[in-house]
């Protein structure tokens, strides 16, 4: 007996020091601007090769912005020889180079291997680094931890590990931007043999070569966060935080990271496989080519098959990019509306059935490649099922307003705006899904239109609708509320007044990935509608501009954020201080009583996760 | 110069978004936040119902401008037989279609300006309804059902290839595209009506197929400048590509199909409609004179208004969709459909391709490269096989 009261004893007095250790460190995070814990003590390690996820998260956000600029500013340039092709572009030579052919009359048109370059590198460039890891790799990195209460990711190294394999990819394919050969011009999808052989197009060459290897670290850096994100959510969930429990966003981003992990190496094997291909002198994809005056000895490969691999891993990727921007949309809704999100469960199963969907329609990209039409049947069928969760998807956010008291910051605005183009995009894809209208709608502007709006404006929206409403979990700051208002009536116009009317231009056959549409009857004559889709898309970018100046001003000059939770909110990442440090919250971790949508519950305006059950209360789903 | 005045605009650009932000929030402290907030919300609210209304303005009033330059419409319906059913197909979806973005995008809009924050009014505690669960989750199900039959229905009709007993009967016509950078290569099988083998290492400046001059097949087949096919005749394009991936695309006809190296593939079409009667359809008046499709009646050459009107130049295009380098957006070729009678007398006037570029040269190469070319077939044999059975299944 006396023995174990000792060591009772014992075991009260070294919790009591580790206590006061702990305290005593925070006080030395205090006075030093409240930098995590101590093994963050340099500059180098708390902002550079930080292993904090809410540093992660912001190095993932600004990388990203930095290639939505990039991406944006490429698609202006083609935007521009596209609507303009009979004004001179000789102004872009000093920056551009080479690539702005200028006649004897001092006329400058853009050259059609750079046009090519820049159509690929927009691609590439924004689904994968800013689709994928600006708005996934932000907003998981960020929210998965603080809405589970977690102190961290399972493994905070692989989570840096993670950002700094994009960052390499990231500067592998900007080093290929310079290249004398130009970057990969042969689209994203980068189908050989255009992609496998130096003689069909320049950016074949050293261009591809640096294009592969970016992809390759790119894959690592998906894996590494995916992996991290799938074990946080599964092992690290604080007490009380049963699965039916998580808030939406969590849910989306965990579907997300099984949806990564399983398909991107498919895309590197893919890669691999080319790379054998071009260097190694195997056959995978190629067979009987003549190319560039001679016969190549490739024999008895199948173009196809890269087809299937790369969109085996490129389908699931457009479910990658939209989910959590379903994820996020949900969250902001809800809090904004003041309501719990209609049918959470349904929701959840929703997120599941697209997930598992996307794994079995990916040939639905394939209808017009030559495979055998029989195959397309089972793709068809697969492809209008998802059909099915995406409408209760939007009917349960569309239920979510009805009956709500909303506010219309703008990260609700952007909100409502994703789902009105989700419903737009969304309408278009069961044209496309439907093999028999992808006959003629196949590779024209109508499939421009679709995924642009569907999955690049739709996510975008999400995007910054996440961003607005985590500002202040980020920053301790507000963004700019009539900046964002303006941002966002300026984005919803223009988005629509760029996208819509490439409906009408492939209605009427237009091919896509055209430099010119000069050479064709049925495609030159949208001459005035280019232009005006031009004007468009400079306006948008010029609306981007707003929401640039507004993040980066309100990161130091911002209203500052004076209580903890701002929105009244329910979920975690609201209980954790502000600017909380490394390790998120400075007592204990909180626990969790009930799911994240309690809003106007019995009257009352929110009820937080932490707070218990009260008598006779059950719960709400 | 207009680089400078682009970065002078950008400059000023950020200094007044500066401003207006640093303007609103000191307008908003000054007249307290919660007014301004309860304004701005309001505001808000109202832009989501002006936005509606001029959107469905904007959709539904931008393709009712755009039905006569579009295809599926008007003037512009399926030249082929299959392209009807397709067509439907797209009719049909887009009802469906079409009345789900109108009622969603109203309900959406408009809830969130009906149910916008207002003073004394609450949220409703809602969290589900599984009846309503099940509504919207069987509505779509049935509808998608619905356009799946209709759909597969159309697409193994569409891409059935030619039957044995047509092939028997020899009742349709076999011609070849091969797509290369940057051109179409047409061949038409001649008075035999059967295409001759290839072999892509016989490939060089005057032989562009790679055409094995030992096949009599071959002897015969022509490689004019454009297609021309008899109207009400079914149609076999094999397609195949000497180097990279290409896509034998005729909006008109709504046919589209890959051209993949080492793999050829095919498209069945009739097609039902001659190129005059489709100038005759956009040309068309109304019972009072009047042009149905008035865009057809501007001059066909902006610049001359002499030039005739825009329906008299109309033809039917082969374009290549699927990127293939540089020179993608440059593969036209012209596609003529005519008469039997026109066509037979077209067909009668083509040479054979070997008697014009082949048989002329010199006689001693001429044997010189058959010698070369049956060794070189005795290797690749297995590939030649292959390359045929590929054309059979297909």
């Amino acid at each position: 007996m006396a023995n174990q009261d000792n060591s009772h004893l014992e075991e009260a007095v070294l919790e009591h020091q580790a206590g006061t250790h702990e305290q005593g460190d925070h006080g030395h995070d205090d006075h030093d601007d409240h930098h995590g814990d101590k093994y963050q003590s340099n500059f180098i390690t708390h902002y550079i090769f930080s292993q904090d996820h809410k540093i992660i998260a912001r190095q993932f956000l600004i990388t990203g912005m930095f290639w939505a600029v990039i991406g944006a500013l490429m698609s202006l340039v083609f935007r521009l020889q596209l609507g303009f092709p009979e004004e001179s572009l000789a102004w872009l030579q000093p920056v551009l180079g080479k690539w702005i052919v200028v006649n004897e009359i001092g006329m400058g048109t853009l050259d059609p291997d750079f046009y090519y370059a820049l159509v690929t590198m927009h691609g590439t460039i924004l689904v994968f680094f800013v689709l994928t890891a600006g708005l996934s790799g932000t907003f998981s990195n960020l929210l998965i931890p603080l809405q589970i209460g977690a102190r961290d990711m399972a493994s905070p190294l692989l989570n840096m590990l993670s950002y700094w394999f994009f960052f390499i990819a990231g500067a592998i394919m900007f080093a290929s931007l310079f290249l004398s050969t130009g970057p990969f011009s042969g689209g994203w999808t980068a189908y050989p043999p255009l992609s496998a052989l130096p003689q069909a197009s320049s950016g074949s060459g050293a261009g591809m070569t640096l294009w592969l290897m970016s992809m390759v670290f790119f894959i690592v850096s998906v894996l590494l966060g995916g992996i991290n994100y799938i074990t946080t959510v599964l092992n690290m969930r604080t007490k009380g935080m049963s699965m039916w429990r998580l808030p939406l966003t969590i849910w989306a981003f965990f579907v997300t990271a099984i949806l990564g992990l399983l398909s991107f190496p498919v895309l590197a094997s893919a890669s691999f496989l080319l790379m054998f291909d071009r260097n190694l002198g195997t056959s995978f994809f190629l067979s009987e080519i003549f190319i560039g005056g001679e016969a190549l000895e490739y024999a008895g490969g199948s173009p196809i098959l890269y087809q299937h691999l790369f969109w085996f891993l490129g389908h699931p990727e457009v479910y990658i990019i939209i989910l959590p921007a379903m994820g996020i949309v949900s969250e902001v809704m809800s809090v904004h509306a003041r309501k719990p999100v209609f049918g959470y469960k349904a929701m959840v199963f929703s997120i599941m059935a697209i997930g598992f969907l996307s794994f079995i329609v990916w040939a639905h990209h394939m209808f017009m490649s030559g495979v055998n039409p029989f195959i397309s049947n089972i793709f068809v069928i697969f492809t209008l099922i998802i059909a099915v969760p995406s409408a209760v998807k939007v009917f349960n956010w569309i239920a979510t307003l009805y009956g709500g008291s909303i506010r219309f910051y703008t990260s609700m605005l952007y909100s409502i705006g994703f789902v009105s183009m989700f419903i737009s995009g969304g309408l278009t894809g069961i044209f496309l899904g439907n093999s028999a209208i992808d006959i003629q709608m196949h590779d024209t502007y109508f499939v421009v239109a679709h995924f642009h709006i569907v999955m690049g404006v739709a996510a975008f929206f999400g995007m910054f609708a996440g961003i607005y409403h985590w500002f202040p979990r980020m920053f301790g700051r507000f963004m700019n509320e009539t900046l964002g208002k303006i941002h966002f009536w300026g984005t919803l116009i223009g988005a629509y007044a760029v996208f819509w009317p490439m409906h009408y231009l492939g209605l009427a056959g237009v091919p896509r990935r055209y430099y010119s549409f000069a050479s064709f009857d049925f495609a030159g004559q949208f001459g005035m509608m280019n232009k005006f889709i031009t004007i468009a898309a400079i306006l948008t970018f010029a609306f981007q501009i707003l929401f640039i100046v507004n993040f980066f001003y309100s990161i130091y000059r911002g209203r500052k954020q004076k209580t903890m939770n701002p929105y009244g909110a329910t979920t975690l990442e609201w209980t954790a201080p502000i600017n909380a440090g490394h390790g998120n919250w400075e007592g204990d971790i909180p626990e969790v009583h009930r799911w994240a949508y309690d809003y106007g519950k019995d009257g009352e305006d929110f009820i937080a996760q932490v707070t218990p059950l009260r008598e006779n209360e059950t719960e709400s789903h | 110069m207009t680089a400078l005045v682009i970065i002078l605009t950008v400059v000023l650009a950020i200094v007044v978004t500066v401003q207006i932000g640093r303007l609103s929030e000191l307008a908003a402290k000054i007249r307290g936040e919660q007014e301004s907030e309860a304004d701005s919300n309001k505001r808000n609210a109202y832009g989501m119902m002006v936005f509606m209304v001029l959107f469905l303005i904007f959709t539904i009033g931008s393709s009712i401008y755009y039905k006569n330059s579009i295809l599926w419409y008007g003037p512009h319906v399926s030249a082929s037989e299959h392209g009807s059913a397709l067509d439907k197909t797209f009719n049909v979806t887009l009802f469906f279609t079409g009345i789900v973005f109108v009622l969603t995008q109203i309900l959406l809009f408009w809830y969130a300006y009906k149910y916008r924050k207002q003073e004394g009014k609450k949220a409703l505690f809602i969290s589900h309804d599984n009846r309503l669960e099940v509504i919207w989750t069987a509505i779509p199900a049935v509808v998608m059902t619905f356009l799946v039959v209709s759909g597969l229905d159309t697409w193994n009709t569409a891409m059935a290839d030619i039957s044995p007993s047509e092939v028997a009967g020899k009742d349709y016509i076999e011609i070849e595209a091969t797509g290369m950078q940057f051109a179409w290569l047409l061949r038409h099988p001649g008075k035999d009506n059967l295409l001759g083998t290839r072999n892509y290492q016989l490939i060089d400046g005057t032989n562009q197929l790679g055409q094995d001059w030992t096949d009599e097949k071959n002897l015969d087949d022509i490689m004019p400048d454009r297609i021309v096919l008899p109207v009400g005749k079914k149609v076999r394009v094999r397609i195949t590509s000497r180097d990279v991936l290409h896509n034998f695309d005729l909006p008109h006809f709504r046919v589209k199909m890959d051209a993949v190296p080492g793999m050829p593939t095919y498209f069945v079409f009739t097609p039902t409609v001659t190129t005059e009667q489709y100038r005759k359809n956009l040309g068309e008046l109304d019972k009072d004179g009047e042009p149905m499709y008035p865009e057809w009646h501007t001059p066909s050459d902006p610049e001359d208004l002499t030039s005739p009107p825009r329906w008299k130049e109309f033809v039917y295009e082969l374009a290549c969709a699927e990127l293939c380098g540089n020179g993608h957006y440059s593969m036209r070729r012209i596609v003529e459909v005519v008469s039997q009678e026109e066509y037979d007398r077209w067909l009668a006037e083509q040479t054979p391709y070997y008697e014009t570029s082949i048989k002329k040269a010199d006689p001693v190469i001429i044997e010189e490269e058959v010698t070369t070319e049956v060794e070189m077939l005795t290797e690749n044999d297995a590939a030649v096989t292959e390359e045929v059975d590929a054309g059979a299944r297909n």
